[in-house]
């Protein structure tokens, strides 16, 4: 595929990532931050959200399938979760985490199921847009350095 | 004054969360500030040289930190820097990702110079350059200051009418007690592996 195509794919994906609420601008000053020396800084952070958000969730399962709820603990670790969202840029995912502290507000365990749902869904439905704009980030780099 | 290179701050960023980290690391070394990160306050006491209870050099010229964090939190790290002779000229900024305006103002009340609310922005790095420079500053007057001290403790060589020279003994020199346990070479912080949250 030529790389004016995959350059129009990716643009269009952004935006549509943008539009749909799944990044904010907290992520294009991520992507501000990369440059020839750090080519690869924006990949690195996206993964170490990637990871943290997967640790987070196994801890949480763990917590909510207890037959008594810590809900301090489970609301310590939406709070990390919260953070690394912001920080990467994950708007809807971070909206998802502070939906999450409200419920937990309740002290409900149905309540804290389904928005502990709703963020997972969240942050994979993120996840395999970053996936795909990394490959074809990567995909436009190998074609350019072809090129030369 | 000499006027120094900000590639010659040195700053020091206290996060447990290894992203924030990363990315505090990036901006600051876009900034073109040297960097040293550590993930915890007892881990930042130890780079500073606050847990063995000796002097040491310390070339940090500010101190960022997140405010929550498992453990002590950064308004503990910000107490014993101010507590400490030695470091209390430190410029300190806290980070946080909540707006509560009472942590601000306990925080500030405390010492703090700046508070930035997360995520921090590059802008945010602009906003550091005076407090180091105040920093700075601050230190040359209590060196000079120092020196003062020890100049006014040397003894004194006066002559006498016909020529010769009569020593006049001083109070004893009294100099800091600095000699024992300097350790002229920096500190590297040891990162642990292991996420202790709770």
């Amino acid at each position: 595929m030529a790389s004016a195509a995959l350059n129009e794919q990716l643009a269009s994906l952004m935006d549509s990532m943008y539009q749909e609420g799944l990044l904010d601008e907290q992520f294009q000053q991520l992507q501000s931050l990369q440059d020839e020396s750090n080519p690869c800084f924006v990949m690195e952070v996206v993964t170490l959200f990637c990871d943290d958000a997967e640790r987070i969730f196994t801890e949480l399962d763990k917590l909510m399938s207890q037959p008594v709820v810590e809900f301090q603990q489970v609301d310590a670790y939406i709070h990390q979760l919260k953070g690394s969202s912001s920080s990467v840029g994950a708007q809807n995912v971070k909206l998802a985490c502070v939906q999450f502290r409200h419920s937990l507000e309740e002290n409900d365990r149905e309540g804290c199921l389904q928005a502990l749902n709703m963020v997972k869904r969240e942050y994979l439905h993120l996840r395999g847009k970053l996936e795909t704009m990394l490959q074809l980030e990567q995909r436009i780099q190998d074609y350019d350095k072809q090129k030369k | 004054m000499a006027i120094v290179a900000d590639s010659q701050y040195h700053v020091l960023a206290v996060d447990d969360s290894l992203m924030d980290r990363k990315l505090i690391e990036r901006l600051l070394k876009t900034s073109s500030y040297q960097v040293t990160t550590v993930d915890s306050v007892s881990k930042a006491l130890e780079f500073l040289g606050l847990l063995d209870g000796q002097q040491h050099e310390i070339d940090v010229n500010l101190i960022i930190t997140d405010y929550c964090m498992p453990g002590m939190t950064g308004y503990d790290l910000l107490k014993k820097i101010k507590e400490s002779s030695s470091l209390k000229d430190i410029p300190v900024v806290i980070m946080s990702s909540e707006n509560v305006p009472s942590r601000i103002n306990r925080c500030l009340e405390e010492g703090a110079d700046e508070f930035f609310l997360k995520p921090v922005r590059l802008s945010d790095m602009k906003k550091l350059r005076p407090h180091i420079l105040k920093g700075k500053s601050k230190e040359q007057q209590q060196q000079e200051e120092q020196q003062q001290q020890q100049q006014q403790q040397q003894p004194l060589l006066n002559t006498c009418s016909n020529g010769t020279l009569l020593n006049t003994c001083s109070n004893g020199n009294k100099r800091k007690a600095t000699d024992e346990g300097l350790s002229p070479e920096r500190r590297r912080p040891r990162f642990s592996t292991s996420h202790s949250l709770l």
